[in-house]
């Protein structure tokens, strides 16, 4: 940034406290934060210069002064400075953006997961180890944490500006965003894209804590069943496991381990096996053919909620092995608890 | 003429002795139909001035009721469902029943004809087929608004607007499309009339810039409008039928809706900013007595915006999960876009100096014009870039970027262009002081209102809120204070405008010694304009042509 990090963090708390500047509570706030500078000094710049122009100009050259004007053509040379510069200021913006855009965009490989439901008018996000909350999320300090997230209705937007972070949630496709706090506290969250009624209402607090509090919360707030937990009893109940359970005879390919993995489907597209392949497979079956089966899934649109989907997404992508699939197809009857899963509480994936 | 150099180019006709002329394009018919059955451009771009007006001032009234709820964080003068109303209302209005209109259509009608040296546009029953289509559009959308209003934002963002409002979408939907088709009349006829009506010795490059600014405006209404009208039909298709072209469960895209829609409406602020940027160049030559520096740069740059403007659409969906390298792509046509803009604020910068410069009102505009659009553009270049975009993107900084560019720059250039040629239009001149006063109170208002809400946009606050965190509320209060200082601005002009018609000065042909065709005829012009067809035998803007014309013509008088 070429900035003392000194007075940095001065101008930064000085213009906060004036109510003029958001936090800077993310790894990326201060990325952003320097490309802003720089572009409202290139305002303050290009602003000034028009305006001293045009009163330099306005006060040598007024009627009283100037009774008579000289005519000019133009000049080459001068139009083509101010072509060349501002296009010159601008590809510089562009290429600084394009790599801020990816900065904010890219997950690093270790961020730890959450799902985000947005719905009209409430965020529920959805903690692995099964904590449920609504227009709130709890996340630890210094650990990336990325969000996967789908609306059940119209458009949302899920924006927290203390940590420079906003990405649309969009219904029917999983969108993603990642950040990772630097500062405890509570921060704004946003629905930033209209979305009817009570758009101003879906609003709620991102609290950020250190790691011993949060695992203290995690264990607190858990409903006793893991999301991977809930996936399985769906796996057992919608029937998943009367094709998908990895024996010899099974008419649906073997689901343990698919996540991650590359899949070539019947009209020859490879697949990466991801969130959203997996549930748009499930949604939509008939254009997820794996090779070699038969199109004879049945799609699950609308006897699914998108909690129930992400629930059995979260199930299939901690599936190793088929035993417990088949001990199910055994065991589906006898009214037995699922046993737990083993954790994979948030953080320590 | 007086010798002494005065601080005006303004010289009227001795007021005792002058007259307006015994018959003109206002006085040679009498009674409504001859309004309502006219074909005469002149007539039209009244009708025009009158309509658009009237649904600024609705629009406006909207504006002032949402600064007024936003005064405190609550939700207290109104329930959010109004307030969206409000909003969905307010941008409606704006955008489609003025911004888009408004200079073309008062102005551009008025003016195309008499600066190319024609007896009227190409298509005169065309042009008045667009004004009743304009008005069958505003009233459809008055009738929706009476009905009980729509709250899709102007956006008509789906699934939002196809399945999940119970207001009046679809009517709302019918009115911006019938509206449409008057933009395409009025956008073909203008293309038709350059193309085919420029008097002998018009050439291309002898034409006023205001001419190019429309042609290139003219363009984008004629490719662009018709994706817009299509768009909203498969809205209202999805609405009534559940066709599922937008709707992911039956297959649909609701991403497609947003790629279609901006298409448009991207497109659509050229729409409203070219013409402006044309009568810009008009004042800014006329009071500093001098050709526009670069005139071919400012006429292509015209021409260049009109083009890249078609492929910039996708910088309104950076955060929406498209992919990577089309948002590299669209970002970089974003920053190429900005590069005409400056070129014009230069161009005309430097058009001042060695100039002979005089401050009337249209001057000023002018000046609030270029202080104000090269805020709005700049701010457009955050906007532009990918990674900062993410931040801004759906905030207060979007809103107030939009409304430098739309407000600070479309409507300044308006009122610029509506004094300036008022003489023309009326043959009286509008009060030179107070309208000073409206030039200045709208320059300051309009700041205090939109500055504000860069900061708020910076610090997260979302647009569309009828409600919104307590820490926000110093910046919307100063906001709303300027938005009381700008209606006040806006009011101004209204009452002075119409005070004039019967007590201003007499004009004279040409009050502002102005180098245009339109200024070499009678204040108001006849109804054929031309007695006859003029020969361009000069260049355009060739201030020592008329000063060569008017002495020649005082010779001979005296």
């Amino acid at each position: 940034m070429g900035l003392s990090p000194v007075l940095w963090q001065f101008l930064v708390n000085w213009l906060h406290n004036a109510t003029l500047f958001p936090a800077e509570a993310s790894t990326i706030a201060p990325y952003t934060d320097a490309l802003y500078f720089f572009l409202v000094l290139m305002t303050i710049f290009g602003t000034t210069l028009v305006a001293v122009l045009v009163v330099v100009f306005s006060a040598r050259y007024s009627r009283q002064r100037s009774p008579v004007a000289t005519q000019i053509e133009g000049s080459t040379l001068l139009e083509t400075t101010w072509t060349i510069i501002p296009l010159a200021i601008f590809l510089v913006v562009y290429v600084w953006g394009a790599l801020l855009y990816f900065r904010i965009y890219n997950p690093p490989t270790n961020a730890m997961n959450i799902y985000i439901v947005g719905k009209q008018w409430m965020w529920k996000a959805e903690h692995p180890g099964g904590q449920h909350e609504i227009d709130a999320l709890h996340v630890p300090l210094g650990q990336p944490v990325q969000l996967t997230m789908i609306s059940q209705d119209v458009f949302h937007s899920f924006s927290v500006p203390d940590f420079r972070i906003k990405r649309e949630v969009i219904p029917g496709r999983y969108s993603t965003v990642w950040f990772e706090a630097t500062k405890v506290g509570r921060y704004h969250l946003f629905c930033s894209q209209y979305c009817g009624t009570q758009h101003s209402g879906m609003v709620g607090w991102i609290t950020v804590m250190t790691p011993e509090d949060y695992k203290t919360w995690l264990e607190q707030s858990t409903s006793g069943q893991s999301l991977a937990q809930n996936g399985e009893r769906l796996y057992a109940s919608m029937g998943c496991n009367s094709c998908h359970n990895g024996t010899a005879a099974a008419r649906g390919p073997d689901l343990a381990g698919v996540y991650g993995s590359k899949l070539t489907l019947t009209d020859g597209r490879q697949i990466l096996v991801d969130d959203a392949y997996l549930r748009d497979a499930i949604l939509n079956p008939s254009a997820h053919v794996t090779a070699g089966y038969a199109a004879i899934m049945p799609t699950y649109q609308g006897q699914l909620s998108e909690d129930g989907l992400i629930d059995l997404v979260e199930f299939i992508k901690n599936m190793q092995s088929d035993y417990r699939v088949q001990q199910t197809l055994v065991t589906a009857a006898s009214g037995e608890s699922a046993p737990t899963t083993p954790p994979q509480a948030a953080g320590e994936r | 003429m007086s010798t002494a150099v005065g601080n005006t180019i303004v010289s009227l006709p001795d007021q005792s002795t002058a007259q307006l002329p015994k018959r003109h394009y206002i006085n040679n018919e009498y009674g409504l139909l001859s309004w309502l059955l006219t074909e005469d451009h002149k007539r039209i771009a009244l009708l025009y001035l009158f309509s658009v007006t009237f649904f600024f001032f609705i629009g406006g009234a909207f504006a002032g009721l949402i600064r007024l709820e936003l005064l405190t964080p609550q939700p207290d003068l109104v329930a959010a469902d109004t307030y969206n109303k409000f909003f969905t209302m307010h941008g409606l209005i704006m955008i489609f029943l003025f911004l888009v209109p408004s200079i073309p259509g008062v102005l551009g009608n008025f003016l195309i004809p008499l600066m190319i040296g024609a007896r009227d546009l190409a298509f005169p029953k065309l042009n008045l087929l667009s004004w009743y289509v304009y008005m069958a559009g505003g009233t459809l959308t008055l009738a929706a608004l009476v009905l009980g209003g729509v709250d899709t934002g102007w956006t008509f963002t789906t699934p939002l607007s196809t399945h999940y409002l119970n207001t009046h979408v679809i009517t709302a939907a019918m009115a911006i499309f019938i509206t449409g088709f008057s933009s395409i009349l009025t956008g073909i006829n203008f293309i038709v009339t350059i193309h085919r009506m420029r008097c002998p010795g018009m050439t291309w490059f002898r034409m006023p810039l205001f001419l190019w600014a429309h042609y290139a405006a003219s363009l984008l209404m004629v490719l662009g409008t018709p994706v817009l009208a299509t768009t909203l039909v498969l809205v209202a298709l999805e609405r009534l039928f559940g066709i599922g072209i937008f709707d992911p469960a039956k297959g649909g895209d609701p991403l497609l809706f947003q790629h279609l829609f901006w298409f448009y409406s991207h497109p659509a602020v050229y729409i409203m900013i070219l013409p402006g940027m044309g009568v810009i160049s008009e004042v800014i030559s006329t009071c500093s007595r001098k050709r526009i520096f670069g005139y071919t740069a400012v006429a292509f740059s015209s021409v260049a915006i009109a083009l890249f403007g078609f492929f910039v659409w996708e910088h309104h969906m950076f955060i929406m999960g498209v992919s990577s390298y089309s948002a590299l792509v669209f970002s970089l046509l974003t920053m190429l876009v900005a590069v005409p803009s400056a070129i014009k604020i230069f161009n005309w910068a430097f058009t001042l100096q060695k100039g002979s410069i005089t401050f009337e009102t249209p001057m000023l505009y002018c000046f609030g014009f270029m202080g104000l659009f090269t805020i709005g553009g700049l701010t457009g270049v955050f906007l532009g870039s990918l990674g900062m975009d993410i931040h801004l993107t759906e905030t207060y900084f979007v809103v107030a970027h939009f409304h430098f560019v739309m407000v600070g720059g479309g409507l300044m250039a308006f009122l610029a262009g509506i004094h300036f040629w008022w003489p023309k239009m009326t043959g009286r001149m509008y009060p030179e002081t107070i309208s000073k006063l409206a030039a200045v109170t709208t320059f300051i208002g309009f700041n205090l209102t939109f500055l504000p809400q860069f900061v708020l946009g910076y610090l997260g606050l979302p647009r569309r809120y009828a409600a919104y965190p307590p820490e926000f509320q110093v910046l919307n209060v100063l906001s709303t204070a300027g938005a009381t200082v700008l209606g006040f601005g806006y009011m101004l002009p209204m009452l002075y405008l119409v005070w004039s018609l019967k007590y201003g000065a007499i004009a004279g042909s040409n009050p502002w010694q102005a180098t245009g065709l339109e200024w070499q005829i009678a204040s108001p012009p006849p109804t054929e304009n031309f007695a006859e067809i003029p020969i361009m035998d000069h260049e355009v803007y060739d201030y020592e042509w008329l000063a060569n014309k008017t002495k020649k013509e005082v010779t001979t008088v005296g």
